[in-house]
């Protein structure tokens, strides 16, 4: 059947309502938090601080690690507390959605962390985690060249659209996911997932629609970085 | 470690002034935000001072233990977030954030918070499990009584999933949780002679010993946990209980 309608009325390049905050976890040297809909990601940077053990440290650069996880009671199914196969491959590609932004040349053998919690889950929780995780290393006075903004692209009943929820990830005939992080400078890919079909030509359509979406994106970080520090 | 500011905190105290300008047996401003988790069947956020925890409650379907049959079970967990604090490390549960969870455990489970016969769906087969799972978002000193208020406030606010003798239905929600008491726990710890409510994480480095007290509505105590390394006299436990009732008072009224 065609997916003609979105279930919530949407527009199909239209992403979900967006909210964002800097600097909820006060302990914490960087934090952010990233709403998309019902997707709620809390991040929180911490260092740069000395890495252990010293094996790992690199004396030419610092290095970054990422933790990506769901609180257990963030969907309907309790996900048990703890890192999963899952999680642990979404840490990987979030590390690698952040890094080209990030510039460590001035920590050599420290190590930056970042800490992505999901609070609520109505898909798109990697994108939410990465949002927000950019937005805590801004924060977090690392040296960026830009802002990361991520994006799920999905096909729905042989429809392109922006920012699948839950609902349109699980439809019945049938989806397809395609996760998107880009520096919006010069709109250079940093994270590219997907997970379904897809028509060859549908990707060049599904990359513009993320760069658009991504520009948006950018904006609402923004705006949360400049409320912080003109608070202050 | 760092005796001079032990030395400092110790002398200030003894002038009766803490570091923030609360009296010794003040606690911080409590602020409790309910449903924080829109898939969790109830969740809450509690602010105590700078310090936040994030609690939510699932539940599922499970078998009960042997020796009570017809009653429904209680796990409690808590994850003591790398994210909260810089000495908090990734990695299997901390000896200190498996005591945080037995102890909530313990003050909800021995004031009988929840009517546990309520949640028996099929004697000896099928019971409601309750999940609580504690997450620390900032540690700014005394994460247990944060995590016990909002495991509560999560309770209170948690509405039951429907169960159809097969299937947990998540989003069909029937009524509340049979929650007929409202524990809650309030820490003190001795420093040298001086006895502190609701510490914050600077004064908490510094405790020789710490007695966590739940106490009920009716004004009893049901669960305590006694921590640090130095002693108590009895004349110091009839102080931090006498703290912790008039203190409990204060966060069960925040509950309401």
């Amino acid at each position: 059947m065609v997916y003609s309608k979105r279930n919530d009325g949407r527009k199909f390049e239209e992403m979900r309502k967006m909210e964002a905050k800097v600097g909820v976890v006060k302990s914490a040297d960087g934090s952010a938090m990233f709403k998309i809909g019902d997707t709620i990601a809390i991040a929180a940077v911490r260092g740069p601080r000395d890495l252990h053990p010293k094996f790992m440290q690199n004396p030419q650069k610092g290095i970054l690690r990422c933790n990506y996880n769901m609180m257990s009671f963030s969907v309907d199914e309790r996900i048990r507390p703890g890192p999963s196969r899952r999680s642990r491959e979404i840490s990987l590609v979030t590390r690698n959605a952040l890094l080209p932004a990030v510039n460590l040349d001035e920590f050599p053998n420290a190590v930056v962390d970042v800490f992505v919690e999901i609070q609520q889950a109505d898909a798109g929780t990697r994108c939410a985690g990465i949002c927000a995780a950019s937005m805590a290393l801004a924060d977090a006075g690392i040296p960026m060249k830009d802002l990361i903004c991520a994006i799920s692209i999905g096909r729905v009943g042989g429809k392109v659209l922006v920012d699948l929820d839950k609902f349109e990830e699980d439809y019945e005939e049938g989806s397809t996911d395609m996760p998107v992080a880009m520096l919006p400078r010069k709109a250079e890919v940093s994270l590219l997932q997907l997970d379904g079909e897809i028509k060859p030509e549908e990707i060049d359509k599904a990359l513009e629609l993320a760069k658009k979406s991504c520009q948006e994106i950018l904006e609402i970080q923004k705006k949360a970085l400049k409320e912080k520090y003109q608070n202050e | 470690m760092n005796n001079v500011s032990k030395e400092y905190l110790v002398n200030s105290l003894s002038k009766g002034k803490r570091e923030d300008g609360r009296k010794l047996d003040e606690i911080r401003k409590v602020q409790i935000e309910n449903n924080v988790s829109k898939n969790a069947e109830g969740s809450a956020r509690v602010k105590l001072g700078d310090t936040e925890v994030i609690v939510g409650v699932k539940m599922e379907i499970g078998t009960p233990y042997p020796d009570n049959l017809d009653e429904g079970t209680i796990i409690v967990s808590a994850e003591m977030l790398p994210l909260s604090s810089p000495n908090f490390e990734s990695g299997p549960p901390s000896e200190e954030s498996i005591e945080l969870a037995r102890v909530v455990d313990r003050a909800i489970r021995e004031s009988d918070a929840l009517d546990l016969k309520k949640l028996c769906v099929e004697k000896g087969e099928k019971v409601w499990m309750v999940l609580i799972d504690i997450y620390t978002i900032n540690d700014a000193g005394n994460l247990q009584d944060a995590a016990t208020l909002a495991a509560l406030a999560a309770l209170k606010n948690a509405k039951m999933p429907s169960f159809d003798g097969e299937k947990v239905d998540y989003k069909k929600k029937k009524g509340s949780l049979p929650l007929v008491e409202l524990p809650v726990e309030c820490t003190s710890i001795k420093i040298k002679d001086k006895i502190l409510s609701d510490v914050s994480a600077d004064e908490y480095k510094h405790l020789d010993a710490r007695l966590t007290i739940a106490t009920t509505e009716k004004g009893e105590v049901c669960a305590m946990q006694k921590g640090g390394e130095g002693t108590l006299t009895a004349e110091d436990i009839k102080e931090m209980v006498k703290a912790s009732l008039k203190n409990g008072k204060i966060l069960r009224k925040e509950l309401k």
